[in-house]
């Protein structure tokens, strides 16, 4: 029997030497930090892998861009020391950072820019490319002197820019982007472990400020609770975003932790089919409006964190007005709404995503419409493979709640395919003059395009999704805001 | 002999056919495209369509499958929609860290079973017996995870002594690597123990009526010596069969295990693949997990001969 259990011991050594490869146990060094996410990039290649995992891991730490996003949601200069716009619009140009290396040594210099830019639409598979589309031509005028000629005004491009299609890349550092990203910023990836981690070295020629953390690890751990135990019992040292609201209080009682709460871009809607009847009835759209009481439901559904939003426009947005009380909850004015509409014996099917906040707002939203006597049946989908294919491309549903996440993405309002089956030609005219305009005219133009589907009750914003992080309190220099789609590490301390 | 194992290896090959068969049918029925989970939320109807092409999802089923199970017999599983990487090299990846807390656990489960067990039919009639019996009824009432959730409460989260989860592998860092087991193979093991204790004790119970122990009881030998000498090889028989069946159950209880401990196993792996619709990668992992465990029954069927004299002339 002993020689059994030794060969046995013996196979188990063999299969575990075949899984070797470097990885992650945390150390607790102090130039070493160790963060806790839950969604786990598949790969490293953004250019052909959507979703907004890899930008989160390699935006702004392994990617910069010319320009960048910070924390409270402004254009800031990275690659790009200044930019000058032409007097129509459409001419932008760029004075790059000198001295800037990529990590396998080539240099930065407006070839790559232009490269990088073309190569958007030539090689990226992913939809996000037609944010390129707008763009004419590059120019290298000089090795630091980039410019971008667009085909219109457009003052979203530049917005753009800050997000993964901004990225900038070496044409000698795109053979192997899903397994080996190449790019110029202070962190390179030096190996992962997947379903485990994915481990950041600092770069040592990085040409701005040095990382104070040499090693970042990043921690892929799906499960909330195995999430929270992790940096209870010390394996990470922050989550980078609490998904779970019942266990914040836990760490803000225990003063080994800092909690920083602030905000997304990411509305969870309560969304009309508004294509079909009966939600292409305004009045039934208001009168469901009307009959929600939002500020009960964020208690519900996110511990009252978050903010309760009267539109699809986030704080940290220039055109950010408060909208929310405009409906106010009235259940009263709803019912004779809905009377008037003809529709008092209506039943709807609420198809959700079956993720926390979405079912936890959809019992809400039952019961809210329940005491109006809208009958609703609850449809928890399995996300995102059953909710992409029913609700959003078959567009088979009365309404949903999903949440959604990208930056100014009011702009789907103004597009009658999209699965809300909105359509308003003034709302489309407002969102394509705006990102003609001046900045100014921009801001102007947004605030009526918010204001308009307000009115229209297009969709029920149920809130705006809470960005809480989690840490211990050596770490320093978090955002408290997630409003880019990178984690930024840059400004840890 | 030789024909009853060309037999098994029959048997075999027919199961993972079948199998093969009934999870491609599954996935295929599944609601969700799997090109439209890869490309995301913006995916514009022109792109979806060629990503379908390029996935080889708009070709017949029929042709699906039997270029998939082609690929398999010779060693390729294919490449995953969702990571673009190869699958197979990903499979004996995580096939590694799976067998280790399978094995773990085991071990954690025979070391408590065996003294246990015996104990507690040699003490059928006193305290210790009901006291062993009782625990081990609620050990077999304690689901795994649960077990786990608890463990991780008082030795990661209170006592910080281990860690909440997380994987090293051994070739790194060995000592890492232990502490990072003891807690998942302990939920594993503690509740399949507790079910083995009981078989054990069954079988040991119905060793100590046998003639050949009144013999020896009756020449003086004093009860738990006696078993040792000469009953527990007769007692392994039921026992082992019980491993076997076991072991398959470890298997099923990793999958939870794996996840409540983020271990980079085959059972993250395959609720990460569902989840994802990443079709190749499901197929493939369920291939190896029914080849695992219609490879533990094989080796159990051979183990009785090993232990059991009788056996050996009876084939």
């Amino acid at each position: 029997m002993k020689v059994r259990i030794s060969a046995a011991l013996a196979l188990l050594l063999v299969v575990s030497a075949c899984s070797a490869g470097s990885t992650a146990s945390v150390s607790s060094g102090p130039d070493t930090l160790a963060v806790g996410f839950t969604a786990e990039p598949a790969n490293f290649d953004f250019t052909r892998t959507d979703g907004t995992a890899i930008p989160q891991a390699l935006l702004y730490n392994v990617y910069e861009g010319l320009v960048k996003l910070d924390g409270s949601g402004k254009i800031v200069p990275l690659l790009a020391r200044s930019w000058t716009v032409s007097e129509d619009r459409r001419t932008y140009d760029f004075q790059l950072q000198p001295g800037v290396t990529f990590s396998n040594g080539a240099p930065f210099t407006a070839e790559d820019v232009k490269f990088s830019i073309d190569r958007v639409k030539t090689d990226w598979t992913i939809s996000i490319k037609s944010k390129m589309d707008v763009v004419d031509h590059v120019e290298v005028v000089d090795p630091l002197h980039a410019r971008v000629v667009l085909k219109k005004p457009s003052n979203g491009w530049l917005f753009d820019m800050t997000g993964r299609v901004g990225a900038i890349f070496s044409p000698t550092g795109v053979a192997d982007l899903a397994g080996k990203p190449v790019g110029t910023g202070p962190y390179e990836v030096q190996s992962r472990r997947r379903g485990d981690s994915i481990v950041l070295a600092a770069n040592p020629a990085y040409w701005g400020r040095k990382p104070v953390y040499r090693t970042v690890i990043l921690k892929y751990i799906k499960d909330p609770t195995a999430l929270n135990n992790a940096l209870l019992s010390n394996g990470i040292d922050v989550i980078a975003q609490i998904t779970a609201p019942d266990s914040i209080p836990q760490f803000e009682n225990d003063n080994r932790f800092t909690v920083l709460q602030g905000t997304t871009n990411g509305e969870v809607v309560l969304s009309f089919n508004g294509a079909k009847a009966p939600f292409n009835d305004v009045r039934v759209r208001r009168a469901l409006t009307l009959a929600i009481d939002r500020k009960a439901l964020l208690d519900t559904a996110w511990a009252g964190r978050g903010t309760v939003l009267g539109s699809m426009v986030p704080p940290t947005d220039p055109w950010y007005e408060d909208l929310a009380g405009y409906y106010p909850h009235d259940p009263v004015q709803a019912k004779t709404l809905l009377a008037e509409a003809g529709q008092t014996n209506l039943s709807i099917r609420l198809r959700v995503a079956n993720l926390p906040y979405a079912t936890a707002a959809a019992q809400v939203v039952a019961s809210d419409l329940a005491d109006i006597g809208v009958r609703v049946t609850i449809e928890p989908l399995d996300f995102p493979a059953v909710w992409l294919k029913q609700v959003f491309t078959d567009h088979d549903f009365d309404a949903s709640i999903v949440q959604h996440v990208e930056a100014r993405d009011i702009t789907t309002f103004g597009n009658p395919k999209y699965y809300w089956g909105y359509d308003n030609p003034r709302v489309k005219q407002l969102i394509s003059d705006a990102d003609a305009g001046t900045p100014e005219q921009q801001v102007a133009n947004m605030r009526e395009a918010a204001r308009t589907i307000t009115a229209d009750a297009a969709a029920d914003w149920l809130f705006l999704y809470p960005n809480v992080v989690v840490a211990k309190k050596k770490v320093t220099g978090l955002a408290a805001n997630q409003v880019s789609e990178s984690f930024d590490l840059t400004g840890l301390g | 002999m030789a024909l009853a194992i060309l037999r098994r290896v029959a048997i075999l090959v027919v199961s993972v056919l079948v199998a093969s068969i009934v999870v491609f049918a599954f996935m295929a029925v599944l609601p969700g495209d799997p090109a439209q989970v890869a490309l995301g939320i913006n995916a514009t109807p022109e792109l979806l369509a060629r990503t379908r092409a390029d996935f080889g999802l708009d070709r017949p089923l029929v042709e699906q499958y039997l270029s998939w199970m082609g690929g398999v017999l010779q060693g390729d599983f294919g490449r995953s929609y969702v990571t673009g990487e190869a699958i197979g090299p990903q499979l004996v990846d995580r096939l590694g860290v799976t067998l280790w807390l399978v094995g773990a656990g085991m071990l954690v489960a025979v070391v408590l079973a065996v003294p246990f067990g015996a104990l507690a039919a040699v003490w059928h009639r006193r305290f210790g017996g009901t006291a062993i019996s009782g625990l081990s009824q609620l050990g077999v009432a304690v689901p795994a995870f649960l077990a786990g959730i608890l463990l991780v409460q008082v030795f990661a989260v209170q006592l910080r002594w281990l860690p909440s989860g997380g994987w090293t592998p051994p070739n790194q860092d060995a000592g890492e690597f232990l502490r990072g087991l003891i807690l998942p193979a302990l939920s594993l093991g503690l509740v399949q123990g507790a079910v083995l204790t009981r078989y054990v004790r069954s079988a040991v119970l119905d060793t100590l009526g046998q003639d050949y122990l009144r013999t020896a009881r009756a020449k003086g030998l004093r009860p738990y010596p006696a078993l040792m000498r000469h009953g527990m090889r007769n007692a392994a028989v039921p026992v082992v069969t019980v491993l076997g069946l076991q072991l398959t159950t470890l298997l099923v209880g990793a999958v939870v295990v794996e996840r409540v401990f983020v271990l980079p196993g085959l059972g993250s792996m395959l609720l990460d693949s569902v989840s994802a619709r990443d079709l190749l990668a499901v197929q493939g992992i369920v291939l190896v997990l029914v080849v695992a465990v219609l490879v533990v029954n094989f080796v159990v069927d051979l183990l009785y001969v090993v232990i059991d004299p009788r056996l050996r002339t009876a084939r």
